[in-house]
């Protein structure tokens, strides 16, 4: 790879890698999932938090320009989403893991990786490196060899990781990347998406408080299709007392949130 | 920088014997001795370097001029190659890489693979009844079927449901209307020469089942576009089972539709499958949700 390409050294022509207001996305064929929802997302990792239903997942496959907004504004990287057109240049800078993750069972890491890559349009010259490089940084070299159902579950959805960034991709939308990952496993994650945090945006859905705290730069808390609460995870933590349920600063503080409109439906 | 132009080699030889400044190149310790002639500005040192990582030709000069003019680097090169060596010699090698398994990837997909034996199967099975069964000599079963073969390639070549790794290709700047085409074209790449060989040994022409194939191949990426390719595949092949293949089986004799007489309608029906695909292109890069 050359030391300097044109993408480098091209200015920036927008203020955040995300930007969307007044969004509305719908989930299957009448239900608003994202509800009027306003963001703005910049360089940085940022966890999307939210009870189940809360619309992260449709939000990530409108992000991941899978599902067309319903409504309102979305723009990635500048680019405004939702009209007609070829969001096919924007598509070569956007990495994707999708929660429910399918996948060829009988080709090796490798050649998924190798054959996303292709689907992303990375120039045949670079596919190798950027393979190798992508497997090496989820902990999978060893393995790149094996064939897909020889893998263990946490051992799949890193091969999940490694192709959301094989095209290097300055937003990367993670959904649900920690689930089927052991303890130590979920540390090596919150380094590497840290490291990819310093160039790039990255968006996480999660369900777990705690990866939050340990690799967040910022939270975003999700109910309803509305954004809640945006800050840090500091701040996330002052909003909960005593008085809440959980048992961490950062538990109290999403029960806090959550608790404070008045919602409708059951307990769960 | 693509290897037109090169390096000079007064660059090149300046590299070589880098005196110490800021950023990488060879130690200060090993050059004690710097010749001012060889000096290079961070600049050139900085496209110097860029050029390096992508010039074979610069990169060997490099190692000639580094063997001729600065033997300490020369010898730390070596040193690490000597220590490396070992090493690499242990590194298992890499399996062999299956070429053509990544090259037929970007052609047709795995999930159609099952689909696709079904379709040769389901040919073959056509062929010895004509030969060999009851209705030997009245009606072609081969025929009957080829234009519905296809169908269900097609459908499983853009399909949620049948494609495991749908969602993740949707998301791809190569998803749309080129890939669609070339996993049809792997599917016809299939089909149409399982359906010569049958047509050769039961003695149907050509012209009578590629048309009708073609024709329904088209009409499903058609309507695909508009109401998803499962559903359409599913329509298509009803239509023709209730309005062609029950009356022919029926009336026990080839329909005009599957004879010369029906040519000039196939011949429409492909051109206009064609004209809504072209029309209606961006309908397989568009995102979902809006149906």
């Amino acid at each position: 790879m050359p030391a300097v390409n044109a993408a480098d050294l091209a200015p920036t022509r927008y203020a955040w890698e995300i930007r969307a207001s007044g969004l509305k996305v719908r989930a299957g064929r009448r239900r608003l999932a994202v509800d009027g929802l306003d963001l703005t997302l910049g360089t940085g990792v940022h966890g999307l938090l939210g009870p189940n239903g809360a619309g992260k997942t449709t939000l990530i496959r409108a992000l991941a320009t899978v599902l067309r907004p319903a409504g309102g504004e979305l723009e990635l990287l500048g680019r405004p989403l939702g009209g007609p057109g070829d969001h096919r240049a924007l598509r070569r800078r956007i990495g994707y893991l999708p929660q429910e993750f399918g996948y060829y069972k009988r080709f090796t890491v490798r050649e998924f990786v190798e054959y996303m890559a292709w689907l992303k349009e990375v120039p045949a010259a670079e596919i190798p490196a950027a393979v190798q490089r992508a497997v090496e940084r989820v902990g999978l070299a060893d393995r790149a060899d094996q064939r897909m159902k020889a893998l263990s579950g946490g051992m799949v959805r890193r091969a999940g990781i490694a192709q959301a960034i094989v095209n290097d991709p300055a937003v990367l939308l993670l959904d649900e990347p920690t689930v089927g990952l052991d303890p130590a496993q979920r540390l090596r994650l919150r380094q590497l998406l840290q490291e990819l945090g310093t160039d790039a945006c990255v968006v996480v859905s999660t369900h777990l408080v705690e990866d939050v705290a340990a690799a967040c730069t910022d939270v975003l808390l999700l109910a309803e299709g509305r954004l809640l609460f945006q800050g840090t995870p500091d701040r996330l933590a002052a909003a909960g007392g005593p008085e809440h349920e959980g048992d961490s600063p950062l538990e109290r503080g999403y029960s806090a949130l959550l608790a404070a409109p008045a919602r409708t439906g059951g307990a769960w | 920088m693509s290897g037109t132009e090169h390096a000079s080699a007064r660059l090149i030889d300046g590299y070589a014997r880098l005196t110490p400044g800021p950023g990488p190149g060879p130690d200060p310790a090993l050059d004690p001795d710097p010749d001012p002639a060889f000096d290079l500005t961070a600049d050139e040192v900085w496209a110097l370097e860029a050029h390096l990582e992508t010039c074979r030709t610069c990169r060997d000069r490099l190692a000639a001029a580094v063997a001729d003019g600065a033997p300490a680097v020369g010898a730390l090169t070596e040193a690490v190659w000597a220590d490396l060596a070992p090493r690499l010699a242990a590194v298992a090698p890499a399996p062999p890489r299956r070429r053509l398994i990544a090259r037929l990837a970007t052609w047709t997909t795995p999930a159609m693979t099952p689909w696709l034996a079904m379709v040769l199967a389901v040919t073959l099975l056509a062929l010895l009844l004509d030969l060999t069964g009851p209705g030997s000599g009245r009606i072609s079963l081969v025929l009957l079927l080829a234009p519905v073969l296809p169908v269900a390639g097609v459908a499983v070549s853009w399909s949620r449901g049948l494609d495991p790794a749908h969602e993740l290709t949707t998301a791809t700047p190569r998803a749309g209307l080129p890939l669609v085409l070339r996993r049809t074209v792997a599917v016809l790449a299939v089909v149409i020469p399982a359906l010569l060989a049958a047509g050769w040994a039961t003695g149907l022409t050509a012209a009578q089942w590629l048309l009708p194939c073609l024709a329904c191949t088209s009409a499903t990426l058609a309507l695909g576009g508009l109401i998803g390719m499962t559903r359409a595949a599913v329509a298509l092949t009803a239509v023709w089972a209730a309005a062609v293949a029950a009356p022919t089986l029926a009336a026990g004799r080839t329909p005009a539709l599957l004879r010369a007489d029906g040519l000039p309608l196939w011949c429409a029906l492909l051109a206009l499958g064609a004209a809504v695909v072209l029309a209606r292109r961006g309908a397989y890069t568009a995102q979902a949700g809006t149906r």
